[in-house]
Protein backbone atom coordinates (compact mmCIF):
# COMPACT_ATOMS: atom_id res chain seq x y z
CA UNK A 1 0.00 0.00 0.00
CA UNK A 2 2.85 2.33 0.79
CA UNK A 3 4.37 2.21 -2.60
CA UNK A 4 2.99 4.04 -5.61
CA UNK A 5 2.98 0.92 -7.79
CA UNK A 6 0.43 -0.79 -5.58
CA UNK A 7 -1.85 2.24 -5.83
CA UNK A 8 -1.33 2.36 -9.57
CA UNK A 9 -2.48 -1.27 -9.80
CA UNK A 10 -5.66 -0.38 -7.90
CA UNK A 11 -6.28 2.57 -10.20
CA UNK A 12 -5.80 0.31 -13.24
CA UNK A 13 -8.35 -2.15 -12.00
CA UNK A 14 -10.78 0.68 -11.15
CA UNK A 15 -10.44 2.04 -14.69
CA UNK A 16 -11.18 -1.38 -16.20
CA UNK A 17 -14.14 -1.95 -13.90
CA UNK A 18 -15.53 1.48 -14.60
CA UNK A 19 -15.28 0.93 -18.34
CA UNK A 20 -17.11 -2.35 -17.98
CA UNK A 21 -19.71 -0.79 -15.71
CA UNK A 22 -20.44 2.08 -18.10
CA UNK A 23 -20.84 -0.38 -20.95
CA UNK A 24 -23.15 -2.68 -18.99
CA UNK A 25 -25.36 0.20 -17.88
CA UNK A 26 -25.16 1.76 -21.32
CA UNK A 27 -24.07 5.09 -19.86
CA UNK A 28 -22.67 7.42 -22.51
CA UNK A 29 -23.45 10.94 -21.40
CA UNK A 30 -21.34 11.06 -18.24
CA UNK A 31 -19.13 13.54 -16.39
CA UNK A 32 -16.37 12.97 -13.84
CA UNK A 33 -16.47 14.73 -10.48
CA UNK A 34 -13.73 14.38 -7.85
CA UNK A 35 -14.07 15.24 -4.17
CA UNK A 36 -11.14 17.45 -3.13
CA UNK A 37 -8.40 16.70 -2.79
CA UNK A 38 -7.76 12.94 -2.95
CA UNK A 39 -10.83 12.21 -5.05
CA UNK A 40 -9.65 14.69 -7.69
CA UNK A 41 -6.30 12.87 -7.95
CA UNK A 42 -8.06 9.53 -8.35
CA UNK A 43 -10.43 10.95 -10.98
CA UNK A 44 -7.56 12.51 -12.94
CA UNK A 45 -5.59 9.30 -12.97
CA UNK A 46 -8.54 7.23 -14.18
CA UNK A 47 -9.45 9.81 -16.76
CA UNK A 48 -5.94 9.52 -18.13
CA UNK A 49 -6.22 5.76 -18.43
CA UNK A 50 -9.54 6.04 -20.23
CA UNK A 51 -7.98 8.58 -22.62
CA UNK A 52 -10.65 11.09 -21.75
CA UNK A 53 -9.91 14.78 -22.20
CA UNK A 54 -13.18 15.96 -20.66
CA UNK A 55 -12.95 18.72 -18.08
CA UNK A 56 -13.16 17.40 -14.57
CA UNK A 57 -15.55 18.67 -11.89
CA UNK A 58 -14.08 19.40 -8.47
CA UNK A 59 -16.09 19.58 -5.26
CA UNK A 60 -14.95 21.10 -1.97
CA UNK A 61 -17.59 19.88 0.43
CA UNK A 62 -16.51 22.09 3.38
CA UNK A 63 -19.74 24.13 3.19
CA UNK A 64 -21.84 20.94 3.36
CA UNK A 65 -20.21 19.04 6.19
CA UNK A 66 -22.62 17.72 8.81
CA UNK A 67 -20.15 18.43 11.63
CA UNK A 68 -19.95 22.21 11.06
CA UNK A 69 -21.77 22.83 14.32
CA UNK A 70 -19.23 20.64 16.13
CA UNK A 71 -15.93 21.51 14.49
CA UNK A 72 -16.57 24.75 12.62
CA UNK A 73 -15.45 25.89 9.21
CA UNK A 74 -12.43 24.47 7.42
CA UNK A 75 -10.10 27.46 7.09
CA UNK A 76 -8.60 26.08 3.89
CA UNK A 77 -11.79 25.83 1.89
CA UNK A 78 -11.37 26.28 -1.87
CA UNK A 79 -14.06 26.89 -4.52
CA UNK A 80 -15.97 24.03 -6.07
CA UNK A 81 -15.85 24.03 -9.83
CA UNK A 82 -18.24 22.13 -12.10
CA UNK A 83 -17.40 23.25 -15.63
CA UNK A 84 -20.45 21.51 -17.17
CA UNK A 85 -24.21 21.22 -16.74
CA UNK A 86 -25.11 18.41 -14.34
CA UNK A 87 -28.82 18.43 -15.18
CA UNK A 88 -29.72 15.07 -16.70
CA UNK A 89 -26.08 13.87 -16.76
CA UNK A 90 -24.69 10.63 -15.37
CA UNK A 91 -22.17 11.68 -12.72
CA UNK A 92 -19.23 9.47 -11.78
CA UNK A 93 -18.24 10.66 -8.30
CA UNK A 94 -14.69 9.88 -7.12
CA UNK A 95 -13.20 9.84 -3.66
CA UNK A 96 -10.00 8.38 -2.30
CA UNK A 97 -11.23 6.72 0.89
CA UNK A 98 -14.79 5.70 1.80
CA UNK A 99 -15.24 5.37 5.52
CA UNK A 100 -18.47 6.53 7.17
CA UNK A 101 -20.09 7.77 3.96
CA UNK A 102 -20.64 11.26 5.37
CA UNK A 103 -18.36 12.97 2.87
CA UNK A 104 -20.23 11.31 0.02
CA UNK A 105 -23.55 12.43 1.52
CA UNK A 106 -22.26 16.02 1.63
CA UNK A 107 -20.99 15.76 -1.94
CA UNK A 108 -24.35 14.47 -3.17
CA UNK A 109 -26.13 17.35 -1.45
CA UNK A 110 -23.81 19.79 -3.13
CA UNK A 111 -24.25 18.12 -6.53
CA UNK A 112 -28.00 18.48 -6.29
CA UNK A 113 -27.61 22.23 -5.72
CA UNK A 114 -26.21 22.43 -9.25
CA UNK A 115 -29.03 20.49 -10.88
CA UNK A 116 -30.68 17.07 -11.03
CA UNK A 117 -28.30 14.44 -12.38
CA UNK A 118 -29.67 11.35 -14.16
CA UNK A 119 -27.60 9.14 -11.87
CA UNK A 120 -24.61 9.18 -9.57
CA UNK A 121 -22.06 6.35 -9.56
CA UNK A 122 -19.61 6.21 -6.68
CA UNK A 123 -16.02 5.16 -7.34
CA UNK A 124 -13.50 4.95 -4.47
CA UNK A 125 -9.90 3.86 -4.29
CA UNK A 126 -10.28 2.26 -0.87
CA UNK A 127 -13.40 1.17 0.98
CA UNK A 128 -12.80 0.87 4.73
CA UNK A 129 -16.25 -0.55 5.26
CA UNK A 130 -17.38 1.35 8.34
CA UNK A 131 -20.63 2.75 6.95
CA UNK A 132 -22.71 5.06 9.11
CA UNK A 133 -25.04 5.82 6.21
CA UNK A 134 -26.61 3.58 3.56
CA UNK A 135 -23.96 4.41 0.94
CA UNK A 136 -22.23 1.73 -1.14
CA UNK A 137 -19.68 2.31 -3.89
CA UNK A 138 -20.15 0.76 -7.34
CA UNK A 139 -16.47 0.84 -8.25
CA UNK A 140 -13.86 -0.05 -5.60
CA UNK A 141 -10.06 -0.27 -5.89
CA UNK A 142 -9.61 -2.27 -2.68
CA UNK A 143 -11.52 -3.24 0.44
CA UNK A 144 -9.46 -2.77 3.59
CA UNK A 145 -10.12 -2.96 7.27
CA UNK A 146 -8.44 -0.63 9.73
CA UNK A 147 -7.50 -1.03 13.35
CA UNK A 148 -9.49 1.10 15.74
CA UNK A 149 -8.06 4.61 16.11
CA UNK A 150 -6.36 4.56 12.73
CA UNK A 151 -7.22 6.21 9.48
CA UNK A 152 -5.91 6.04 5.95
CA UNK A 153 -4.82 8.92 3.77
CA UNK A 154 -3.92 9.25 0.12
CA UNK A 155 -0.82 11.35 -0.58
CA UNK A 156 -0.23 13.05 -3.91
CA UNK A 157 -0.69 14.62 -6.38
CA UNK A 158 2.28 12.78 -7.97
CA UNK A 159 3.18 9.17 -7.10
CA UNK A 160 -0.08 8.52 -5.30
CA UNK A 161 0.43 6.36 -2.24
CA UNK A 162 -1.55 5.45 0.86
CA UNK A 163 -0.50 6.08 4.44
CA UNK A 164 -1.97 4.81 7.66
CA UNK A 165 -2.15 7.45 10.39
CA UNK A 166 -3.54 7.85 13.89
CA UNK A 167 -7.14 9.08 13.70
CA UNK A 168 -6.45 12.12 15.86
CA UNK A 169 -3.80 13.55 13.55
CA UNK B 1 -3.68 56.66 20.54
CA UNK B 2 -7.05 57.25 22.14
CA UNK B 3 -8.75 54.98 24.61
CA UNK B 4 -10.98 53.08 22.26
CA UNK B 5 -8.05 52.24 19.97
CA UNK B 6 -6.12 51.14 22.99
CA UNK B 7 -8.95 48.88 24.07
CA UNK B 8 -9.15 47.32 20.61
CA UNK B 9 -5.46 46.50 20.59
CA UNK B 10 -5.26 44.94 24.00
CA UNK B 11 -8.58 43.19 24.24
CA UNK B 12 -9.22 40.80 21.40
CA UNK B 13 -12.95 40.83 22.09
CA UNK B 14 -13.60 39.58 18.59
CA UNK B 15 -11.22 36.62 18.72
CA UNK B 16 -11.38 33.16 20.31
CA UNK B 17 -8.60 31.82 22.48
CA UNK B 18 -7.02 30.23 19.42
CA UNK B 19 -7.19 33.48 17.44
CA UNK B 20 -10.22 32.70 15.29
CA UNK B 21 -12.94 35.26 14.60
CA UNK B 22 -15.97 35.03 16.90
CA UNK B 23 -17.34 38.55 16.34
CA UNK B 24 -16.44 40.89 13.52
CA UNK B 25 -16.27 44.41 14.94
CA UNK B 26 -13.27 46.05 13.32
CA UNK B 27 -10.32 45.23 11.09
CA UNK B 28 -7.85 46.84 13.45
CA UNK B 29 -5.93 44.36 15.53
CA UNK B 30 -6.54 41.56 13.01
CA UNK B 31 -3.49 39.93 11.45
CA UNK B 32 -2.68 39.82 7.77
CA UNK B 33 -3.22 36.05 7.91
CA UNK B 34 -6.74 36.39 9.31
CA UNK B 35 -7.70 39.08 6.78
CA UNK B 36 -6.36 36.84 4.02
CA UNK B 37 -8.38 33.93 5.39
CA UNK B 38 -11.53 36.07 5.18
CA UNK B 39 -10.71 36.95 1.56
CA UNK B 40 -9.98 33.30 0.67
CA UNK B 41 -13.21 32.06 2.24
CA UNK B 42 -15.16 34.77 0.40
CA UNK B 43 -13.47 33.77 -2.85
CA UNK B 44 -14.85 30.25 -2.43
CA UNK B 45 -18.31 31.58 -1.63
CA UNK B 46 -18.52 33.76 -4.76
CA UNK B 47 -19.10 30.59 -6.73
CA UNK B 48 -22.23 29.84 -4.68
CA UNK B 49 -23.82 33.04 -6.01
CA UNK B 50 -23.36 31.79 -9.57
CA UNK B 51 -25.23 28.50 -9.09
CA UNK B 52 -28.80 27.58 -9.91
CA UNK B 53 -29.49 26.99 -6.26
CA UNK B 54 -27.68 29.80 -4.46
CA UNK B 55 -27.54 28.20 -1.05
CA UNK B 56 -25.16 26.27 1.18
CA UNK B 57 -26.25 24.79 4.51
CA UNK B 58 -23.56 26.34 6.76
CA UNK B 59 -25.95 28.34 8.96
CA UNK B 60 -28.95 26.07 8.59
CA UNK B 61 -31.22 26.43 11.59
CA UNK B 62 -29.43 29.57 12.85
CA UNK B 63 -31.29 32.82 13.40
CA UNK B 64 -29.66 36.03 12.23
CA UNK B 65 -31.11 39.36 13.38
CA UNK B 66 -30.35 42.47 11.33
CA UNK B 67 -30.42 45.27 13.90
CA UNK B 68 -30.37 48.50 11.95
CA UNK B 69 -30.54 51.65 14.05
CA UNK B 70 -29.62 53.69 10.98
CA UNK B 71 -30.98 53.70 7.46
CA UNK B 72 -29.32 51.43 4.91
CA UNK B 73 -30.42 49.70 1.75
CA UNK B 74 -27.37 48.10 0.22
CA UNK B 75 -25.69 46.91 3.39
CA UNK B 76 -28.88 45.59 4.95
CA UNK B 77 -30.04 43.78 1.83
CA UNK B 78 -26.63 42.21 1.13
CA UNK B 79 -26.43 41.05 4.76
CA UNK B 80 -29.90 39.59 4.42
CA UNK B 81 -29.03 37.81 1.17
CA UNK B 82 -25.75 36.57 2.63
CA UNK B 83 -27.52 35.05 5.64
CA UNK B 84 -30.18 33.49 3.42
CA UNK B 85 -27.58 31.99 1.09
CA UNK B 86 -26.05 30.38 4.16
CA UNK B 87 -29.53 28.92 4.90
CA UNK B 88 -30.08 30.99 8.07
CA UNK B 89 -33.43 32.44 9.09
CA UNK B 90 -33.33 36.22 9.01
CA UNK B 91 -35.18 38.81 11.01
CA UNK B 92 -34.92 42.46 9.93
CA UNK B 93 -35.45 45.12 12.55
CA UNK B 94 -35.44 48.81 11.75
CA UNK B 95 -35.18 50.24 15.20
CA UNK B 96 -36.02 53.85 14.33
CA UNK B 97 -39.58 52.77 13.89
CA UNK B 98 -39.67 50.09 16.54
CA UNK B 99 -39.28 49.40 20.24
CA UNK B 100 -36.91 52.23 21.22
CA UNK B 101 -39.65 54.66 20.26
CA UNK B 102 -41.74 52.96 22.95
CA UNK B 103 -39.01 53.63 25.49
CA UNK B 104 -37.37 50.19 25.73
CA UNK B 105 -33.65 50.31 26.52
CA UNK B 106 -31.10 48.73 24.18
CA UNK B 107 -30.11 46.10 26.76
CA UNK B 108 -33.71 45.09 27.35
CA UNK B 109 -34.32 44.79 23.66
CA UNK B 110 -31.22 42.61 23.24
CA UNK B 111 -32.27 40.31 26.12
CA UNK B 112 -35.62 39.89 24.38
CA UNK B 113 -34.01 39.01 21.09
CA UNK B 114 -31.70 36.55 22.83
CA UNK B 115 -34.77 34.97 24.40
CA UNK B 116 -35.94 34.28 20.86
CA UNK B 117 -32.81 32.11 20.49
CA UNK B 118 -31.00 34.39 18.06
CA UNK B 119 -27.51 33.26 17.07
CA UNK B 120 -26.16 36.40 15.47
CA UNK B 121 -26.79 40.14 15.53
CA UNK B 122 -25.77 42.28 12.58
CA UNK B 123 -25.61 45.78 14.02
CA UNK B 124 -25.60 49.19 12.40
CA UNK B 125 -25.67 52.20 14.68
CA UNK B 126 -24.92 55.92 14.42
CA UNK B 127 -22.85 55.80 17.64
CA UNK B 128 -19.20 54.77 17.36
CA UNK B 129 -18.55 51.68 19.46
CA UNK B 130 -22.15 50.45 19.53
CA UNK B 131 -21.37 46.95 18.29
CA UNK B 132 -18.42 46.77 20.71
CA UNK B 133 -20.77 47.58 23.54
CA UNK B 134 -23.23 44.92 22.42
CA UNK B 135 -20.47 42.31 21.98
CA UNK B 136 -19.30 42.94 25.53
CA UNK B 137 -22.70 42.29 27.05
CA UNK B 138 -24.18 39.66 24.78
CA UNK B 139 -24.88 36.08 25.92
CA UNK B 140 -22.02 33.68 25.09
CA UNK B 141 -22.62 31.89 21.82
CA UNK B 142 -24.15 34.88 20.05
CA UNK B 143 -21.96 36.46 17.34
CA UNK B 144 -21.96 40.21 16.64
CA UNK B 145 -21.15 41.59 13.19
CA UNK B 146 -20.52 45.32 12.85
CA UNK B 147 -22.41 46.70 9.85
CA UNK B 148 -21.16 50.24 10.49
CA UNK B 149 -20.88 52.22 13.72
CA UNK B 150 -20.79 56.01 13.66
CA UNK B 151 -17.55 57.39 12.23
CA UNK B 152 -15.61 54.46 13.63
CA UNK B 153 -15.64 51.35 11.45
CA UNK B 154 -17.40 49.50 8.65
CA UNK B 155 -15.27 46.38 8.47
CA UNK B 156 -17.32 44.31 6.00
CA UNK B 157 -17.30 47.21 3.53
CA UNK B 158 -13.51 47.49 3.87
CA UNK B 159 -13.08 43.74 3.34
CA UNK B 160 -15.31 43.64 0.25
CA UNK B 161 -13.17 46.47 -1.13
CA UNK B 162 -10.04 44.44 -0.38
CA UNK B 163 -11.58 41.46 -2.20
CA UNK B 164 -12.36 43.68 -5.20
CA UNK B 165 -8.80 45.03 -5.24
CA UNK B 166 -7.31 41.54 -5.00
CA UNK B 167 -9.55 40.27 -7.82
CA UNK B 168 -8.42 43.07 -10.11
CA UNK B 169 -4.81 43.48 -9.09
CA UNK B 170 -3.92 40.00 -7.88
CA UNK B 171 -1.96 41.27 -4.88
CA UNK B 172 -1.55 44.16 -2.47
CA UNK B 173 2.23 44.53 -2.50
CA UNK B 174 3.41 47.54 -4.45
CA UNK B 175 -0.04 49.11 -4.90
CA UNK B 176 -0.69 52.83 -4.52
CA UNK B 177 -4.23 53.50 -3.35
CA UNK B 178 -5.95 56.90 -3.21
CA UNK B 179 -9.02 57.54 -1.07
CA UNK B 180 -10.77 60.73 -2.11
CA UNK B 181 -13.42 62.78 -0.35
CA UNK B 182 -15.05 63.02 3.03
CA UNK B 183 -12.54 61.12 5.15
CA UNK B 184 -13.65 62.92 8.32
CA UNK B 185 -17.11 61.37 8.49
CA UNK B 186 -16.16 58.10 6.84
CA UNK B 187 -16.07 54.89 8.85
CA UNK B 188 -15.47 53.17 5.51
CA UNK B 189 -12.22 55.12 4.99
CA UNK B 190 -10.97 54.33 8.49
CA UNK B 191 -11.53 50.61 8.01
CA UNK B 192 -10.06 50.69 4.50
CA UNK B 193 -6.88 52.43 5.64
CA UNK B 194 -6.33 49.85 8.39
CA UNK B 195 -7.00 46.90 6.08
CA UNK B 196 -4.81 48.27 3.26
CA UNK B 197 -1.89 48.86 5.59
CA UNK B 198 -2.25 45.44 7.23
CA UNK B 199 -2.36 43.73 3.84
CA UNK B 200 0.82 45.55 2.84
CA UNK B 201 0.08 48.05 0.06
CA UNK B 202 2.91 50.41 -0.85
CA UNK B 203 1.12 53.65 -0.14
CA UNK B 204 -2.29 54.88 0.99
CA UNK B 205 -3.08 58.46 0.01
CA UNK B 206 -5.99 60.50 1.26
CA UNK B 207 -7.15 63.36 -0.93
CA UNK B 208 -9.50 65.94 0.60
CA UNK B 209 -9.80 69.52 1.78
CA UNK B 210 -8.51 69.98 5.32
CA UNK B 211 -12.07 70.53 6.59
CA UNK B 212 -12.92 66.93 5.61
CA UNK B 213 -9.84 65.33 7.16
CA UNK B 214 -9.60 64.13 10.77
CA UNK B 215 -6.83 65.81 12.74
CA UNK B 216 -3.60 63.78 12.85
CA UNK B 217 -4.85 61.68 9.95
CA UNK B 218 -1.20 60.91 9.07
CA UNK B 219 -0.98 58.79 12.21
CA UNK B 220 -3.22 56.21 10.47
CA UNK B 221 -0.38 55.61 8.00
CA UNK B 222 -1.43 57.75 5.04
CA UNK B 223 0.01 60.48 2.86
CA UNK B 224 -2.17 63.60 2.68
CA UNK B 225 -2.92 65.52 -0.51
CA UNK B 226 -5.14 68.59 -0.78
CA UNK B 227 -4.73 68.68 -4.55
CA UNK B 228 -6.58 65.87 -6.34
CA UNK B 229 -4.49 66.06 -9.51
CA UNK B 230 -1.26 65.81 -7.58
CA UNK B 231 -2.61 62.93 -5.48
CA UNK B 232 -3.95 60.84 -8.37
CA UNK B 233 -0.64 60.59 -10.21
CA UNK B 234 0.59 57.03 -10.48
CA UNK B 235 -2.17 55.40 -8.40
CA UNK B 236 -3.46 51.87 -9.06
CA UNK B 237 -6.71 52.08 -7.12
CA UNK B 238 -8.97 55.14 -6.78
CA UNK B 239 -11.57 54.95 -4.03
CA UNK B 240 -14.23 57.67 -4.02
CA UNK B 241 -16.27 58.43 -0.93
CA UNK B 242 -19.76 59.83 -0.77
CA UNK B 243 -20.25 63.30 0.68
CA UNK B 244 -22.04 62.43 3.90
CA UNK B 245 -24.38 65.39 3.94
CA UNK B 246 -26.45 63.86 6.72
CA UNK B 247 -23.43 63.91 9.05
CA UNK B 248 -22.27 67.43 8.26
CA UNK B 249 -23.22 69.86 10.96
CA UNK B 250 -20.96 72.81 10.25
CA UNK B 251 -20.00 74.85 7.22
CA UNK B 252 -17.41 72.38 5.98
CA UNK B 253 -17.99 73.01 2.30
CA UNK B 254 -18.74 76.18 0.35
CA UNK B 255 -21.12 74.32 -1.99
CA UNK B 256 -21.56 71.01 -3.80
CA UNK B 257 -20.68 72.68 -7.09
CA UNK B 258 -17.40 73.98 -5.74
CA UNK B 259 -16.61 70.59 -4.23
CA UNK B 260 -17.13 68.95 -7.61
CA UNK B 261 -14.90 71.59 -9.22
CA UNK B 262 -12.09 70.82 -6.80
CA UNK B 263 -12.51 67.14 -5.87
CA UNK B 264 -14.94 65.52 -8.32
CA UNK B 265 -13.46 62.53 -10.16
CA UNK B 266 -13.70 63.39 -13.85
CA UNK B 267 -12.50 61.42 -16.85
CA UNK B 268 -9.70 63.94 -17.32
CA UNK B 269 -8.49 63.63 -13.74
CA UNK B 270 -8.72 59.84 -13.80
CA UNK B 271 -6.29 59.84 -16.74
CA UNK B 272 -3.60 61.02 -14.29
CA UNK B 273 -3.79 57.68 -12.47
CA UNK B 274 -2.18 54.56 -13.94
CA UNK B 275 -3.80 53.35 -17.16
CA UNK B 276 -5.17 50.19 -15.56
CA UNK B 277 -6.29 51.90 -12.35
CA UNK B 278 -9.67 50.79 -11.00
CA UNK B 279 -12.34 53.13 -9.64
CA UNK B 280 -14.29 52.14 -6.54
CA UNK B 281 -17.12 53.69 -4.54
CA UNK B 282 -18.95 52.22 -1.54
CA UNK B 283 -22.25 53.66 -2.76
CA UNK B 284 -24.69 55.23 -2.92
CA UNK B 285 -23.03 57.37 -5.57
CA UNK B 286 -23.93 61.01 -6.10
CA UNK B 287 -23.38 61.54 -9.81
CA UNK B 288 -22.05 65.02 -10.49
CA UNK B 289 -21.20 65.63 -6.81
CA UNK B 290 -18.15 63.44 -6.16
CA UNK B 291 -17.95 61.47 -9.39
CA UNK B 292 -18.64 62.24 -13.05
CA UNK B 293 -21.44 60.08 -14.40
CA UNK B 294 -19.26 58.83 -17.25
CA UNK B 295 -16.55 57.70 -14.82
CA UNK B 296 -19.04 55.71 -12.72
CA UNK B 297 -20.03 53.73 -15.82
CA UNK B 298 -16.61 53.41 -17.49
CA UNK B 299 -14.79 50.06 -17.86
CA UNK B 300 -12.36 51.01 -15.10
CA UNK B 301 -15.27 51.28 -12.64
CA UNK B 302 -15.73 48.19 -10.47
CA UNK B 303 -18.53 49.68 -8.38
CA UNK B 304 -21.02 46.91 -9.16
CA UNK B 305 -18.43 44.17 -8.56
CA UNK B 306 -18.11 45.63 -5.08
CA UNK B 307 -21.80 44.94 -4.46
CA UNK B 308 -21.52 41.31 -5.62
CA UNK B 309 -18.40 40.83 -3.53
CA UNK B 310 -20.23 42.31 -0.56
CA UNK B 311 -22.50 39.27 -0.37
CA UNK B 312 -19.55 36.83 -0.46
CA UNK B 313 -17.59 38.76 2.20
CA UNK B 314 -20.61 38.88 4.48
CA UNK B 315 -21.20 35.16 4.01
CA UNK B 316 -17.54 34.56 4.87
CA UNK B 317 -17.43 36.58 8.10
CA UNK B 318 -20.82 35.25 9.23
CA UNK B 319 -19.70 31.63 8.82
CA UNK B 320 -16.32 32.29 10.36
CA UNK B 321 -17.81 34.07 13.39
CA UNK B 322 -20.38 31.30 13.88
CA UNK B 323 -17.57 28.78 13.61
CA UNK B 324 -15.59 30.70 16.27
CA UNK B 325 -18.61 30.76 18.58
CA UNK B 326 -18.90 26.99 18.16
CA UNK B 327 -15.24 26.60 19.10
CA UNK B 328 -15.77 28.73 22.22
CA UNK B 329 -18.84 26.77 23.21
CA UNK B 330 -17.00 23.46 22.85
CA UNK B 331 -14.08 24.79 24.89
CA UNK B 332 -16.51 25.87 27.59
CA UNK B 333 -18.08 22.40 27.68
CA UNK B 334 -14.61 20.83 27.90
CA UNK B 335 -13.67 23.08 30.81
CA UNK B 336 -16.93 22.44 32.65
CA UNK B 337 -16.33 18.67 32.24
CA UNK B 338 -13.04 19.14 34.01
CA UNK B 339 -14.96 20.87 36.74
CA UNK B 340 -13.38 24.28 36.49
CA UNK B 341 -16.09 26.61 35.27
CA UNK B 342 -15.04 30.22 35.48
Amino acid sequence: MHDPQAVQALLNSMARNLEKYLKEKDIQDFEFVGIKTGGVWVAKSIQKQLNSDKSLGELDISFYRDDFTQIGLNPKVTPSNLPFETEGKHIILFDDVLMSGRTVRAAMNELFDYGRPASITLAVLVDIGMPELPITPQIVGANLSLQKGKRIKLSGPENLHLRILDAEL
Amino acid sequence: MNMSQDREKNNPLQLTRTGQLKHFLTVSGLSKELLTEILDTADSLIEVGERNIKKVPLLRGKTVVNLFFEASTRTRSTFELAAKRLSADVLNLNINTSATSKGESLSDMLRNLEAMASDMFVVRHSQSGASHFIAESVTPGVAIINAGDGWHAHPTQAMLDMLTIRQNKGKFEGLKVAIIGDILHSRVARSQIRALNTLGVKEVRVIAPNTLLPIHVESLGVTVFNDIEEGLKGTDVVIMLRLQKERMNGALLPSEQEYYQLYGLTKKRLSLANKDAIVMHPGPINRGVEIESEVADCPQSVILDQVTNGIAIRMAVMSMAMSGQTEEKNALIERSKEGNII
